[in-house]
Formats: C-alpha cells, sequence, structure tokens
C-alpha cells in the first residue's frame, strides 16, 4: 500500500486545499495593490470563487478515491480518503456560506468587523476610522487561510503536518475573533482568551507529539500505529503522548473539560465569524480526531474508552446544563455547540465504519444549522428609542433617533419576533428543532445514526446518556421558540419564562426591554468589563432600545435559505447523503 | 393487498394541503378562512368514510390498503402504511373530530382571524400527524410522527391557551419528549436485534424475533414508558391536567380524545406483538397501574375545582380502564380496550367541548362560578347530561358496552383487578352527577341569568357524538367487528392463551337486548 515516493507530489489530489491556499495569497497581494474601493468586490469575488472552486476540486476527485479507496500523497503526510473529502466539501460549503454571511452589510451598510482594528475601542482614532467608512477587506484572504488550514486538518497523516495545520488554521482565527465592530472590548478579550488558551492547547499537543515520537520513533500515523503492536515497555510515553495529542484535538471541537473559551469567544468574536468557526473548525478538528482515534490509536481503545466516555458524558450534560441558563443567544447557541460536540464523540466512540459515517453526516446537519442560527443573529439588531438617546456608548452611536445599533443578543429581547416577523423567527425555529433533534429535521436523522452507531458499537449507555441530554436540551431550544412565538415584547415584559433573573438583574428598568448591556454587564462577570460604558449609559440615558430586523443585502439571506433547505432536505429525505457517507467512511490505513 | 387508489396516503396528504391553503389565504379571503379549514375538514371526513368502505371488514385483523416504500434505506426505513380494524377506527374517530373542533373554534381567538387562521392550519396539520400514525406500520415511521406530532400540539396550547399555557405547554412537551427520546434508544436497540437490511423497521420484520429475555425486557420498558406518558398512566400523568386546563377546548379535545390514544394504541399493536414474552413479565405490574390509575384519577376528578382539570383526570380513570383490558391478555378485553378507545374520544371529546361551550359562556373554568344553568339553558344542561352520563357508561351508550367488556375480560384473567376497578363505576357516578349538580341545578347566578342556550352551530358541534354514542350503544356490531378479529389476533401474538368469557358471544347482541 505505501509506495515511498517522496519526490513525486501528486498535486491534483491537493486541488481543494491549493485553491483556497492560493486564493489567500492572492487575496493579501490585493490588499496590498488593488484601490480602496475595489478590494471588497475583488476579496469577496475570490473568497466565493475559491471555496467554489474547493467544492468542485472535492466533486472531481471524488470518483478516483471513491475506485481507489484513497491516496496517500507527500509520502504519507496528507491522506485523500472518504472521509478527508466529504470533511473538506462539508468545510468548503460552509466555509462558503460564512464568507456570504460575513460579507453581507445589510441595510446599514455596514460589515460586523471594525473599520480599524488597531484603533484603542472608544478612542477619536476609532471614530476617525469609522466615519471614513474604511472596511476591513482582510477578514476574507485571513478566512481563507483558515479555510485552508481546515481542509488540511482533517486529511493529515503525520503529527507534525497535523499542527502545522493546526496552527494555520487557529491563528487567523485569533486575529477574526478580535474584529467586531460593536462590544469591541468583550470582542478583543475573546481573542485574547482564544488565544492565549489555544497557544496553551497547542503546547500540550506539542509535547504530547514529541512523546508519541519518543515512543514510535516516527510521527508517522501509520508507524505509531504499528509501534503500538510490538513496541513493549514504553507504555508511559504512549499514553501521555495520546492523550495529550487528544487534549489538543478536544480543545478545538470544544469538549469539556477544555471547553471553557467557547463561550466566551462564541459571544465575543463578530457573529458571522462566529458561525464560521463554530461550523468548519468542528468539522475539521473533528476530523482529524477521528482519523487519530481510529487510525492511531485503535490498540489503545481499552486503556483510552475510560477517558472519551467521561469526556462525552461531560461534554454532553455540562454543554446541556449550562446552556440551560444562559440568557444570551450567542452564549445558549454557544453551550449548545459544545453539548453537540459529545454527540458527536458518542458516534466517534462506537469505533466502527457506521460510527464514522454517523460523524460525517451529524457535522453536515449541525453545521448547516449552526450558521443558519448565527446569520440569523447578525440580522437582529438593537434600535435606539424613538426619542434619539443613543443607549449604547461602546458604539458611539450618534444621536439620531432610531438608528440601528448592534446585534440584539439577549434572549428577552427576541421576545415577540414570531409576531413582528414570522418568517425569520419561523427558520430560527427549523435550526432550533433541527439542534433538538426533532424529526424531521435534519438534527434529528444525524442523532439518530450517531445514537444508533453507538447502540449498535456497544456503548448503548452513552446513548441513552445522549438521549437524555437531548431531553434536556430541548428545553432550553424551546424556550426560545416559546420567547419568539408566545410572548410579546411589550405587555408580557414581567413575565419571561425563565428570564425573570435577568430581569431582576437589570434593575427593574422601565417595562421596555432591558437594554442588552444592562442586563449582560449585571448579569454575567465576563462581560462587564465590556458593556460597563453601555451600562452606564443605559442606567443614566434610561435608554430604550427596541428590537428591529434589518433586511440583508441578500447574501444572508441566500445562506440562511441554503442552510434552511439543508436542514430540511436532510432531515425528510436523507436516504442520499447518508448512502454518500457511508459509503465514503473508509479511512485510509 | 395493495389496492388502487392509496387511501391512506391521500388521508395523510389532504390535511397537509388544507393547511398551506389556510396559511397561504390571501389577507382578502381570510373572512373564510373558517369555511375553508372546514371544508378541508369534512373532505378528509368523506375521504375517511371512503376508506371504511374499501376496508374488508370481514378480514379485519389483517392490515389492509397498506402501501409500502422505501424512504431511508441507510437506516432501513420505510414508508410504510396499512390499518387493521382498529388502526382504521381509531383514524375514522380522528376525522370525525376535526371537523367539529373547526367548528367548535368558530367564534375563538375574539374573531380574530389572522390568529385564528394559525390555529385552524395547526389543528389540519396535526390532523396528518393523527391519521399517519394510526396508520403507520414502520416503526421509525411511527416514531417519528410520535415526536412530530408534538410540535403543533405545542403551538396549539402555548399560542392559544389560557393564562399559564407557557408552562402548560412546556412541561406537556418535556414530559413527551423525554418519554419520546427513551423510546428512540428502544426503537435503535430494536432494530440491531431485528434482520436490518433495507426494510429492517418494518414491523411485519420485527414481529415474533426471537429476542434475549433481558433485552425483550428493556426494550419493552423503553417503549411502555413513551405509551405510559402519552396515554397518560399514573404516575406519569401529571402533565394532563395542566395541559388540558390551559388550552382551548378543541386543543384538548384532540389531545385527549384522539392524541393520547396514541400510547394505548402503541400499547396494544407494538409493545405486545412485538415484545411478547416482556409484556407478560410486565403485566401484574402494568395492571395494578392500571388499577391504581382507574381509582386515583376518579378520586381526583371528584375533588377538582376546574372544569376542564375535571375532565382531565376522568380520562386518565378511563385510560387506566383501557390499559387495563389490553394487558388483561383476553380477547374480550383486548376488544373492549379498543372499542373503548373510540367511545373515550367521542365521549371525552363531547365533555371537552361542552365544557368550552359553558367556558365560553362564563368566562370562567371554575365549577364554583356556575349554578341554575338548568333553567337558563336547557338544551346545553341535556346534552351535558348525556355525554356526562357516557362517561359515567350509562347502559345504552356505546361507552357502557366498552368498559363492560373490558371488565368481564379482565375477570376472566385477574379477578381483584376487575373487582376492584369496578369501584370506579361508582366514582364516575359520583363525579359527573355532583359537577352536573353544582353547574346546572340550584339557583341562578346573576352572571348567567342571560346566557344563550347552545347555538345551531354548537348544537352541530355536539349532535354527531352523542348520535354516535347512541347508535354504538344499541348497536356495536359494527364497531365491534372491527375490533374482535385484531384482538383475537394480538391475543394469539402474545402468548397467553385467551381465556373464554361466557360473553364473548353475547357481547355483540348486547346492545339489542337493552
Amino acid at each position: 500500500m505505501t509506495t515511498f515516493t517522496a519526490p513525486d507530489i501528486q498535486w491534483a489530489q491537493l486541488a481543494p486545499v491549493i485553491v483556497v491556499l492560493g486564493a489567500a495569497v492572492v487575496g493579501v497581494l490585493v490588499e496590498a495593490f488593488a484601490p480602496q474601493r475595489l478590494r471588497r468586490p475583488v476579496q469577496l469575488g475570490l473568497a466565493l470563487a475559491a471555496t467554489a472552486g474547493a467544492l468542485v476540486g472535492v466533486a472531481a476527485l471524488w470518483n478516483g478515491v471513491q475506485e481507489s479507496g484513497g491516496v496517500d500523497v507527500l509520502g504519507g503526510s496528507l491522506l485523500v480518503d472518504g472521509p478527508t473529502l466529504v470533511l473538506q466539501g462539508a468545510t468548503a460549503l460552509f466555509a462558503l456560506l460564512s464568507i456570504l454571511v460575513i460579507a453581507d452589510r445589510t441595510e446599514t451598510g455596514e460589515d460586523a468587523f471594525t473599520p480599524q482594528a488597531a484603533a484603542i475601542p472608544g478612542s477619536d482614532y476609532e471614530d476617525t476610522a469609522r466615519r471614513m467608512g474604511l472596511t476591513q477587506t482582510e477578514v476574507y484572504p485571513l478566512v481563507l487561510f483558515a479555510t485552508g488550514g481546515m481542509l488540511i486538518f482533517p486529511a493529515t497523516g503525520d503529527l507534525l503536518t497535523l499542527f502545522v495545520a493546526l496552527e494555520v488554521l487557529s491563528l487567523p482565527l485569533y486575529l477574526l475573533c478580535g474584529l467586531a465592530r460593536r462590544r469591541r472590548l468583550l470582542s478583543q478579550e475573546a481573542a485574547m482568551k482564544y488565544f492565549l488558551l489555544g497557544s496553551f492547547a497547542s503546547a500540550v499537543m506539542l509535547f504530547g507529539i514529541a512523546l508519541l515520537y519518543g515512543f514510535a520513533g516516527s510521527v508517522r500515523y501509520q508507524e505509531i500505529a504499528a509501534a503500538t503492536a510490538t513496541t513493549v515497555g514504553l507504555d508511559g510515553l504512549l499514553l501521555t503522548g495520546a492523550v495529550m495529542v487528544l487534549v489538543g484535538l478536544l480543545f478545538k471541537v470544544g469538549a469539556v473539560p477544555f471547553h471553557a473559551w467557547t463561550p466566551d469567544v462564541y459571544q465575543g468574536a463578530p457573529t458571522p465569524i462566529t458561525a464560521f468557526m463554530a461550523a468548519c473548525t468542528k468539522v475539521a478538528a473533528f476530523g482529524a480526531l477521528v482519523r487519530i482515534v481510529y487510525v492511531v490509536l485503535p490498540d489503545l481503545q481499552w486503556d483510552l474508552a475510560p477517558a472519551l466516555w467521561t469526556v462525552a458524558i461531560l461534554t454532553m450534560v455540562v454543554g446541556t446544563v449550562a446552556a440551560l441558563l444562559q440568557t444570551d443567544v450567542k452564549r445558549m447557541l454557544a453551550y449548545s455547540s459544545i453539548a453537540h460536540a459529545g454527540f458527536v464523540l458518542t458516534g466517534i466512540i462506537a469505533l466502527t465504519q457506521d460510527g464514522l459515517a454517523s460523524v460525517l453526516f451529524y457535522l453536515l446537519a449541525y453545521g448547516a444549522a449552526t450558521i443558519g442560527a448565527f446569520a440569523i443573529v447578525t440580522l437582529v439588531r438593537e434600535r435606539s428609542g424613538a426619542a434619539g438617546v443613543a443607549g449604547d456608548g461602546m458604539d458611539g452611536a450618534d444621536a439620531a433617533g432610531g438608528s440601528v445599533l448592534g446585534e440584539a443578543t439577549h434572549l428577552s429581547q427576541w421576545a415577540g419576533l414570531g409576531r413582528t416577523n414570522p418568517l425569520l423567527a419561523g427558520t430560527f425555529t427549523l435550526f432550533l428543532l433541527s439542534f433538538a433533534g426533532i424529526p424531521l429535521t435534519a438534527g434529528f436523522t444525524g442523532k439518530f445514526a450517531v445514537f444508533s452507531a453507538a447502540v449498535g458499537g456497544g456503548a448503548t449507555a452513552l446513548a441513552v446518556v445522549g438521549v437524555l441530554a437531548s431531553a434536556a436540551a430541548a428545553f432550553f431550544y424551546v424556550r426560545v421558540i416559546v420567547l419568539m412565538f408566545f410572548t410579546s415584547p411589550a405587555t408580557d415584559a414581567r413575565d419571561r419564562d425563565g428570564l425573570r433573573g435577568a430581569e431582576a438583574a437589570s434593575g427593574g428598568s422601565t417595562a421596555q426591554v432591558p437594554a442588552a448591556s444592562a442586563a449582560t454587564g449585571a448579569g454575567e462577570p465576563a462581560t462587564a468589563g465590556a458593556s460597563t460604558g453601555g451600562a452606564v449609559a443605559a442606567t443614566l440615558e434610561a435608554a430604550r432600545t427596541t428590537t428591529t430586523v434589518v433586511a440583508s443585502e441578500g447574501l444572508t439571506t441566500v445562506a440562511v435559505a441554503i442552510c434552511a433547505v439543508l436542514t430540511l432536505v436532510l432531515g425528510v429525505v436523507p436516504g442520499p447523503v447518508l448512502d454518500v457517507v457511508a459509503d465514503a467512511a473508509r479511512l485510509l490505513p | 393487498m395493495a389496492s388502487g387508489f392509496p387511501w391512506l396516503t391521500a388521508l395523510i396528504v389532504l390535511p397537509l394541503v388544507g393547511a398551506a391553503v389556510v396559511w397561504a389565504l390571501p389577507s382578502s379571503a381570510r373572512t373564510h378562512v373558517r369555511l375553508v379549514a372546514l371544508g378541508f375538514a369534512l373532505a378528509e371526513l368523506l375521504l375517511g368514510v371512503g376508506a371504511l368502505l374499501a376496508f374488508d371488514t370481514a378480514d379485519s385483523a389483517t392490515h389492509q390498503l397498506t402501501e409500502v416504500q422505501s424512504w431511508i434505506p441507510a437506516f432501513g426505513v420505510s414508508y410504510a402504511v396499512g390499518v387493521d380494524g382498529v388502526g382504521l377506527s381509531l383514524v375514522l374517530l380522528s376525522v370525525l373530530l376535526v371537523p367539529l373542533v373547526v367548528l367548535a373554534a368558530w367564534r375563538e381567538q375574539g374573531g380574530d382571524t389572522g390568529r385564528l387562521r394559525h390555529y385552524l392550519a395547526l389543528v389540519l396539520v396535526l390532523e396528518t400527524f393523527m391519521v399517519a400514525v394510526f396508520a403507520a406500520r414502520d416503526v421509525f415511521l411511527f416514531y417519528v410522527l410520535f415526536e412530530a406530532m408534538l410540535i403543533p400540539v405545542y403551538f396549539m396550547i402555548g399560542a392559544f391557551g389560557g393564562a399559564h399555557r407557557r408552562y402548560a405547554a412546556v412541561k406537556f412537551l418535556l414530559f413527551s419528549l423525554a418519554g419520546g427520546l427513551i423510546m428512540l434508544v428502544g426503537v435503535i436497540a430494536l432494530y440491531l436485534q431485528g434482520p436490518g437490511g433495507a426494510d429492517g423497521f418494518l414491523v411485519d420484520n420485527l414481529t415474533g424475533l426471537d429476542l434475549p429475555v433481558t433485552t425483550e425486557r428493556w426494550l419493552f420498558v423503553a417503549f411502555f414508558l413513551a405509551f405510559a406518558i402519552k396515554a397518560p398512566m399514573f404516575p406519569v400523568h401529571t402533565w394532563l391536567p395542566d395541559a388540558a386546563e390551559q388550552a382551548p377546548a378543541g386543543t384538548s379535545t384532540l389531545l385527549v380524545g384522539v392524541l393520547d390514544k396514541v400510547g394505548t394504541f402503541g400499547m396494544l399493536t407494538l409493545c405486545l406483538p412485538l415484545f411478547p414474552n416482556a409484556s407478560r413479565w410486565a403485566a401484574p405490574v402494568v395492571i395494578v397501574l392500571a388499577v391504581v390509575s382507574i381509582l386515583y384519577g376518579a378520586l381526583l376528578a371528584i375533588g377538582q375545582k376546574d372544569l376542564m382539570r375535571l375532565i382531565a383526570y376522568t380520562s386518565v380513570s378511563h385510560f387506566g380502564f383501557i390499559v387495563l383490558g389490553i394487558f388483561a391478555f383476553t380477547s374480550t378485553a383486548v376488544s373492549g380496550s379498543s372499542f373503548y378507545m373510540v367511545n373515550h374520544g367521542l365521549s371525552t371529546g363531547a365533555l371537552f367541548l361542552l365544557a368550552g361551550f359553558l367556558v365560553a359562556r362564563r368566562g370562567s373554568q371554575q365549577i364554583a362560578d356556575f349554578g341554575g344553568l338548568q333553567k337558563v339553558t336547557p338544551v346545553l344542561a341535556g346534552t351535558f347530561l348525556v355525554v356526562g352520563l357516557s362517561a359515567l357508561s350509562l347502559p345504552g351508550l356505546s361507552t357502557f358496552v366498552s368498559e363492560f367488556l373490558v371488565l368481564v375480560g379482565t375477570f376472566a384473567r385477574n379477578e381483584a383487578a376487575a373487582l376492584v376497578s369496578v369501584v370506579a363505576v361508582v366514582l364516575a357516578a359520583l363525579y359527573v352527577l355532583l359537577t352536573y349538580q353544582r353547574v346546572f341545578t340550584g339557583p341562578v347566578r346573576d352572571e348567567l341569568a342571560t346566557a344563550p342556550d347552545l347555538s345551531g352551530r354548537e348544537r352541530w358541534v355536539v349532535a354527531p357524538l352523542i348520535g354516535l354514542m347512541l347508535v354504538l350503544g344499541f348497536y356495536p356490531a359494527p364497531a365491534l367487528d372491527l375490533v374482535r378479529e385484531p384482538a383475537v389476533t394480538t391475543v394469539d401474538q402474545v402468548g397467553a392463551g385467551d381465556l373464554p368469557t361466557t360473553t364473548t358471544a353475547v357481547a355483540t347482541d348486547e346492545g339489542n337486548d337493552k
């Protein structure tokens, strides 16, 4: 199988990766040479073309890989097989959808990114940059670099490539997290936190790689796998190394107890970037994790199973329970993504081909709903009251009455959305139902697939925990639906199920919806620093903000529509896709 | 057994089309939204009658009108529908109740046709799921419908109910979801025990498996728990009184009259044939729980101050009877239970609708707020009395036949259970007659002095139900024909050995004798 023809690189097999990384480099040049007004259209076109090109590349490679069962490129450093292609295709698709959301400036004409990332939040310099209408088009090449790393990540065949891919995908993300236009302190805090914890996890992983190299004398997966069967007496190195590498990967997927960064980063990052991270990073990281667990460490099943079981159970339970307590949409979705990581782990632990196929399908279902949900979050905004008082000091919003501010992420601000914007709320409900795993949505099919794989793989107890967690998780998804459809924003302000704590925390302001910053500032220490200004302004001026839905430029609408269709199709007629992933679910040894 | 016209698919699709039409009705045509919804509901009823005519009653134990299509081959899931006598009677019950509920909702939502439009669309969507779930012949399809059904009901309670509707809706949803998800594990495990393959979820392929004893028992528990919550049985019934109290009367009618039957229907058509040994193993416990439900529901009903909660508790008691009959494993009791499911739908449906009319007149659900209505609204009082008497199973009304069959059939298997359950008949008399006394007799309350009697529309809502109860009470033979053969088959599948009851032969003629 392994023909070592190192100098002979099969470039064609790398097409998806090369297209995206190449476009990213071109994007950097565009930043340098293209005139300002041309940059956005050029960058957007480039990014869309690159991700679409990656999709085409995946499709072109498909038949060949299906026949050969997979190709190892670069002497086994990259493995292009069925799961790789499925995951690359998913990553490219979700990146494409994310870019649509990223690019959308909505009717306000402002995208989600700060005009001048280097400016101190709230400074004159920042204000000047904003008034000049600067836009941050470096976002596109950064996203493409991250996507490139994600395309490599699940295909890696040795630990060093794994590490390099991890860094390639992580570094742009750290930066992107800090670029939010509004609530900039929160955003910068998120970036810093993500960077520090991420670096720490990378370091742990690197140490693990060193230990595994010490054990096997090679960083290549195959050789480590072979060594686990033959080498004796070095179990300490092997186990410690394996666990440390897994820790690095579990950090990326946001599994408990390595999840602490997730809620803060998801909340602080610009929402389109959150969508991108939540969907694509998770797809790529699970791809890498699957390969390590299935190819490198199957002989360690007995040693690692207790650890993986613990992580999976903790992830499902902690993610669900913590999500129950959230009052911020983005934080709630963040904890829900943690819980979903737990469900995917359930499928991985099955250690069967069904398990692999179910993981691939679940990631598709989860990614579609995630991008759709976050895309909708970008459209639900605060509008300052008609009195003409700007509520959110952070934005430095001008005193013009009724101007659109940042996203209305506090759950209470979503009350009554079902009455004012039935279509938007209905679509969001669809995504929530998919998250909750209600039949006839993609989420149900995915859950069914992972749980049946878990039961088939002998992990019935895990499936039972998963099912119970799903039941509990349904509660907080349903709570949002209740809020959107059954609560009217003005009259029922005092009677919001589950939100009374936050109401109390907001100091019993007027019957109007409390300003998000005030409520979050009092309720959640993590955001206190960022929203102090806003909170003070809110209480001083008794600011009233109302919730409004801004019209998208069309790009977000397209992304949401694609996600909704995917969610429905994968729920109602999942047959063809299931067949495809089942066929593809063969890892190259 | 494929017949030419796909009756069941048509029955499933038509209300869905109706819901889409009602929903998408242009605002200029909104005023006719009730008529459009009623039209679709009546067309569905006609289709139901057509299906009944196409159904070969002589062979009611066989599943007929079957259609099988591959749906998700990777999971072994098929779209398979078909009904035996029991399934068909419940489908007919659903399509009968929906037009009445639409009619009863005529003046609801304060004439706001925009909101009413959503409600009626949800009712029609629910009808699709109800028909489909009784017709499903694939365990996975059944499960999907079992869960998907929750969503319309959830919105029907949560968006259109009383003051604490959100609490009730969420409680309903979480109870049902918890039960359903436990069942999901059972569904998966059952498939892995079965032959597998692209049609591995067909009920026919899963019946008669040779399961290991422990596995079978766990599977039984997983399924039974979901059905017991749905039914609802003591001690997992607590969601029902809240839901019924807060939901609009029409929703309660469908919820208790039809939806909860999915629980007992599931026990009858899935638990028993799929896990016969485990069913026999669990029967003593289930029978005890059923008897507790019967007495506990009746006792609590007597103590209720809220009209809707009262009816909900009477249903807990009645569901106890149904479950008791199913787990008595005699063909008499099982056919009695099957018939009971239909009768309970008629009787409780009528009770909820009448209670809804009462509440609409008084603006309160508290029994203490009523009094002396008999003098003001004699027709309402009369119909309420008849329907109430059906709830206490007065001979001459169809509920009597079924309750009698259940008790006689149970007596053959388990004398103690039957004897204790008989007490509930006395309790039923108490809760019905006491309620009648408090609401309709005594001095007329000032607030009610001008209450209008039943309008023509309202009479049309109740008349078909009372008529059916009387007809089936005096001449139950056609309905019993539908359920007797399936009952024999079920008892045979359980393998407990049917016990002869002297009344098996008499049962059909019973109505004529009275």
